[in-house]
């Protein structure tokens, strides 16, 4: 008997429309979940918010500790602290998220489907940044329900009212932007290894750069030529801590928001469903 | 739409590419059923596939796909229509049931129902005893069987299949015409096949629209394209001052002529006069005919006499 004989039914179910975005995102998710190393790398994620917990609780609990005492630099040096799962997040999963896809020519099968080249990027980055939320703004916020139960008292929150709205924005702009960058580097390429060199060499190269510009010059002014140290810049300025550089950090904010932008216009030219070279 | 009215239509449809034009001014209508799009390599088949498909703009005319206009509907027409790319093409890292699965849910199908018709489109296509393998591990063949899967599994109302048989084995070949036919014949499925072999569309579709460097060079039922116009025939010669000057002359005289495998000519007389224009010809010539026997035009004819070739 041929195989077709086996049967194909027309489909009588209903079809719903718009939600392409978020099976993307949940066939990532379950996908990602299903792998031991990034469980251990999510894990490891969370260390400092341990330690950080701990350190609550002994200064909620011991006067002779009260040096340890929460403030808000320590929710700014937390996420300065959860940079280096930042950056191992964004490499392993941004920088195949579409070099892989174009390997294989997945375009063009995503793109036949009823989605759109935006959905089809809303979709990799909803993936990203919900991990990368997950290692930066969920344990800072978690940090300040934490410093609240330690203690038993709203005083810290209160005092300190601007860390709630401060913690969401910088988790969000330095969550855009690094997986605005990733998913751009990764579209230019179908090689993910090579997507991760480049992104690690532009951020230490950018460093680098910068740390010979203020050997010349003998100052920081030159700092927003560092990807990093205008997120820095940024953060500080959010959390209303003592500026690291002397970059005024509006110029910082600017230098972020137009690397999301260059960005962004690299990836609506590069997700087609076809590659034209004319 | 009526049932009458063609599943695609172009109407004076330009795709540039560059200062290169794929599509120059092509006006065709796909009806329903199986049609093949027929051209050699560089014809514009795929340009049209994938502008229907709205990945490419045209720089001018207008598409309708299903009774939808392609610039202002392309995502209604993506959701009821099957893609199968020319080129290997896959999710990576996926097993063939969750490639195909997934394909549904983007679709727009609820996760049960796309993992249930994953594994039943699985089957139908053949791949059943391999779908729980990754599909970056799958052989040629396969992978051609995989792309027709994820194209099926939402139950499109119009397949656009790219060359479906590329690179596969004769058993699978065979295999995979034989599930094109029976989707279009048995299963009312619409699917427009794009193809340059002819034995292959033969097979498979009712119709073809046949494509040569950008335009429209033939199109209607194949049956009524084979009608001749003349007759045919097949023709072995000897001759001592070589074929070029006999076929010359054979042109000359408004006859068609072209090689098959078989080191044999295929003759095309127009008009009544048959086989006695041909004998007129070759005694002209001076040429020995040592074989002649009247043939059916077909479908490499149409095609031949469509796009010019000798």
């Amino acid at each position: 008997m041929p195989i077709h004989d086996q049967g194909y039914r027309r489909y009588e179910g209903s079809k719903a429309r718009g939600r392409a975005w978020f099976v993307i995102f949940s066939t990532s998710v379950r996908s990602m979940m299903g792998s031991r190393r990034w469980i251990v790398l999510m894990i490891a994620s969370w260390i400092q918010f341990i330690v950080r917990a701990v350190q609550f609780y002994i200064a909620a609990n011991f006067s002779q500790a009260s040096v340890v005492a929460p403030t808000a630099a320590t929710f700014r040096d937390f996420f300065d602290k959860q940079d280096l799962f930042v950056f191992l997040v964004t490499i392993s999963l941004g920088a195949a998220a579409i070099a892989e896809d174009r390997r294989a020519n997945a375009l063009q099968i995503y793109l036949s489907k009823p989605l759109t080249r935006l959905e089809y990027i809303f979709g990799k980055l909803s993936v990203l940044m919900a991990f990368l939320l997950f290692i930066t703004w969920v344990p800072a916020m978690l940090l300040l329900v934490v410093e609240i139960a330690f203690t038993g008292s709203f005083s810290f929150l209160t005092s300190n009212l601007h860390l709630i709205p401060a913690i969401t924005l910088f988790a969000l702009i330095e969550v855009l932007m690094v997986s605005m960058c990733i998913l751009a580097l990764s579209s230019l390429s179908t090689n993910s290894r090579f997507v991760g060199i480049l992104f690690t060499a532009l951020i230490f190269f950018s460093d680098a750069l910068y740390g010979v510009m203020r050997a010349v010059t003998g100052g920081t002014s030159v700092s927003w030529i560092a990807f990093g140290n205008n997120l820095a810049q940024v953060g500080d300025a959010i959390f209303r801590v003592p500026l690291r550089y002397e970059t005024p950090w509006f110029v910082s904010l600017a230098v972020v928001l137009a690397l999301i932008g260059v960005s962004a216009v690299i990836l609506e030219r590069r997700i087609r469903g076809v590659e034209i070279v004319a | 739409m009526a049932d009458t009215d063609p599943v695609v239509s172009l109407d004076n449809v330009v795709v540039e590419y560059g200062r290169n034009r794929a599509l120059n001014g092509v006006t065709a209508a796909f009806s329903a059923g199986a049609v093949g799009l027929l051209g050699p390599n560089g014809a514009g088949k795929s340009t049209m596939i994938k502008s229907l498909l709205g990945f490419i703009a045209p720089a001018q005319g207008q598409m309708r796909v299903l009774g939808l206009d392609v610039a202002t509907s392309p995502i209604d027409i993506r959701a009821r229509i099957g893609y199968m790319p020319e080129n290997d093409a896959h999710i990576p890292g996926l097993t063939a049931v969750q490639f195909v699965s997934y394909c549904g849910e983007l679709a727009g199908l609820p996760r049960a129902d796309a993992t249930q018709r994953a594994h039943e489109v699985l089957y139908y296509v053949g791949l059943g005893e391999a779908r729980y393998r990754t599909v970056d591990t799958y052989s040629t063949g396969m992978k051609q069987r995989i792309k027709l899967a994820q194209a099926l599994v939402h139950d499109p109302d119009l397949l656009f299949l790219d060359e479906p048989t590329n690179g596969m084995d004769p058993k699978g070949r065979d295999e995979m015409l034989e599930l094109v036919r029976d989707l279009a014949h048995n299963k009312n499925v619409n699917l427009i096949l794009s193809s340059h072999v002819l034995p292959d569309v033969e097979y498979v579709c009712d119709r073809v629209v046949v494509l040569d460097k950008g335009k429209i060079a033939a199109a209607g039922p194949i049956d009524a394209l084979k009608q001749p116009r003349g007759r045919m025939y097949e023709l072995r010669v000897k001759t001592h001052d070589g074929l070029e000057a006999f076929f010359d002359r054979l042109k000359a005289a408004g006859m068609e002529c072209h090689f098959t495998d078989e080191d044999v000519v295929r003759v095309f007389v127009p008009g009544d006069g048959g086989a006695r224009d041909l004998f007129g010809v070759a005694a002209a010539e001076g040429v020995q005919v040592r074989h002649l026997r009247p043939s059916v035009p077909t479908l490499e004819d149409v095609f031949a006499h469509a796009v010019g070739e000798d």
